[in-house]
């Protein structure tokens, strides 16, 4: 890829590497990394679940981002992004949106008893704002494996890479992700009813 | 396969994990039993409802605004990528196909036209994401919306289709520039990787196939039909992105 051609020059010109000030790097990184900025905030709002947390975060990111630049070797974008994000929220925030992240894997039963609703019901459309907050109601791991899934749409080994967990991992936790949510899900629909 | 290799397994299904036996595995698992089958049916609903919510936020100005004062602009130049940047780049991709081509391999020429619309394709379309209002000027998933909204502003009001029950949910259209003349924008989102189909009139009423590219990390896919010329770019794969033009050569034809 032609961007990964240039910043591999760009790197054997300057040793220095991290020079946040080279007119040509920083424009690189512009180009590169802010398209993505809202993808990068909304993974933030849904880790942190908390908007001046978020915003944080988010400018800490970018601009760890910007001074490690030269560590990335072109190709797929998101997730470089997406992985210095979590390392920030992890740093900064450990006692907050993570906190809860000590839940033992296996808490949750991974399946319950199905329950045979109304096509109609499981396929009304949900509104926006109670999807974001089941989502938001997940344990922080679970959490973290739906949304880089579902809402930033990054594939099983993109996500295995960013979290440190083996591609089973990852599928075991999407599994009980949706179970959970699916469990949340069928309870508003019976109040619906 | 037992039913809890399944419970985890139809998740990998759902989302395109497994390999084709894999894949067969567990439907034939799920064609068998009728527990899991829900589960599938279920879990499908629900993955449908959340890709088609705006699951999303938007960074607020103020922090774009802060990480952009962050990031040191070269005086001589504006901060929009730049266009000479992108021909560079070009030229680069055209060097490399030389290379190809004395290797015995078969390529296509792109010709200076083609280099010159899919460089103000690329533009357009990192334009079009630096902001979520940059998207659209209009905004409807209904194609009874969206082309009427170009008549009068485009020399032909393009065709618009509903590709919603093939997975792509029409985000809305606005006009946009490509190679000095008004063209069509019609944008579309599956998941969250967005297309934006550029349509031009062509001088050529027939169909030609379509060509698809990689140009500065995304991919393109550009053909012509029915007086129409076509560019559709996005950063999804170049699969998807081949499955979106067939979807849309489809639904073009059926004269939806």
């Amino acid at each position: 890829m032609m961007l990964a051609g240039r910043h591999r020059l760009g790197r054997a010109r300057s040793a220095m590497a991290g020079d946040v000030h080279d007119p040509e790097r920083a424009r690189r990184f512009r180009e590169a990394a802010l398209p993505h900025l809202d993808e990068v905030y909304t993974l933030a709002r849904y880790l942190l679940r908390n908007a001046a947390d978020a915003d944080d975060a988010v400018q800490e990111c970018y601009l760890r981002a910007l001074k490690h630049f030269d560590t990335f070797r072109g190709g797929a974008i998101r997730p470089w992004l997406f992985a210095i994000l979590r390392n920030t929220c992890k740093g900064v925030y450990a006692q907050r949106g993570f906190a809860d992240q000590e839940l033992a894997e296996d808490a949750v039963p991974l399946w319950s008893e199905p329950q045979e609703t109304p096509e109609a019901g499981m396929l009304r459309r949900r509104e926006e704002q109670s999807i974001r907050e089941m989502v938001s109601a997940l344990p922080g791991q679970f959490r973290e494996t739906i949304v880089l899934r579902e809402i930033n749409g990054l594939s099983y080994s993109e996500i295995a890479e960013i979290a440190g967990v083996p591609i089973g991992t990852v599928m075991s936790r999407l599994a009980r992700a949706r179970s959970m949510l699916r469990t949340a899900w069928l309870a508003i629909e019976e109040r619906a009813q | 396969m037992t039913c809890d290799e399944a419970d985890v397994l139809l998740h990998a299904l759902i989302d395109g994990e497994l390999d084709a036996a894999r894949a067969r595995d567990v439907e034939a698992h799920v064609a068998g039993c009728q527990r899991c089958a829900t589960e599938l049916r279920q879990f499908r609903e629900m993955r449908h409802a959340m890709t088609g919510a705006s699951l999303r936020f938007v960074a607020p100005a103020a922090l774009r605004s802060r990480i952009e004062a962050a990031i040191p602009v070269p005086a001589a130049r504006a901060s929009q990528p730049s266009r000479r940047f992108l021909l560079q780049g070009f030229a680069f991709g055209t060097a490399l196909s030389a290379a190809a081509a004395a290797g015995v391999v078969l390529f296509v020429v792109r010709s200076g036209e083609d280099e010159r619309l899919l460089g103000d394709a690329v533009s357009a379309h990192l334009r079009s994401l630096q902001a979520e209002q940059h998207l659209a000027d209009v905004r409807s998933a209904d194609q009874q919306v969206v082309r009427p909204w170009f008549s009068g502003k485009v020399a032909v009001a393009p065709p618009v289709i509903d590709l919603a029950a093939q997975g792509f949910t029409l985000v809305g259209g606005r006009l946009d520039t490509i190679d000095g003349k008004p063209v069509a924008a019609i944008v579309y989102r599956r998941g969250v990787h967005v297309i934006n189909l550029f349509v031009g009139a062509s001088a050529n009423a027939g169909h030609t196939a379509a060509l698809g590219e990689a140009v500065q990390g995304f991919n393109t896919q550009r053909w012509s039909d029915q007086g129409f010329r076509f560019i559709a770019i996005s950063d999804m794969g170049a699969d998807e992105l081949r499955d979106f033009h067939i979807q849309f050569e489809t639904g073009l034809r059926a004269g939806a």
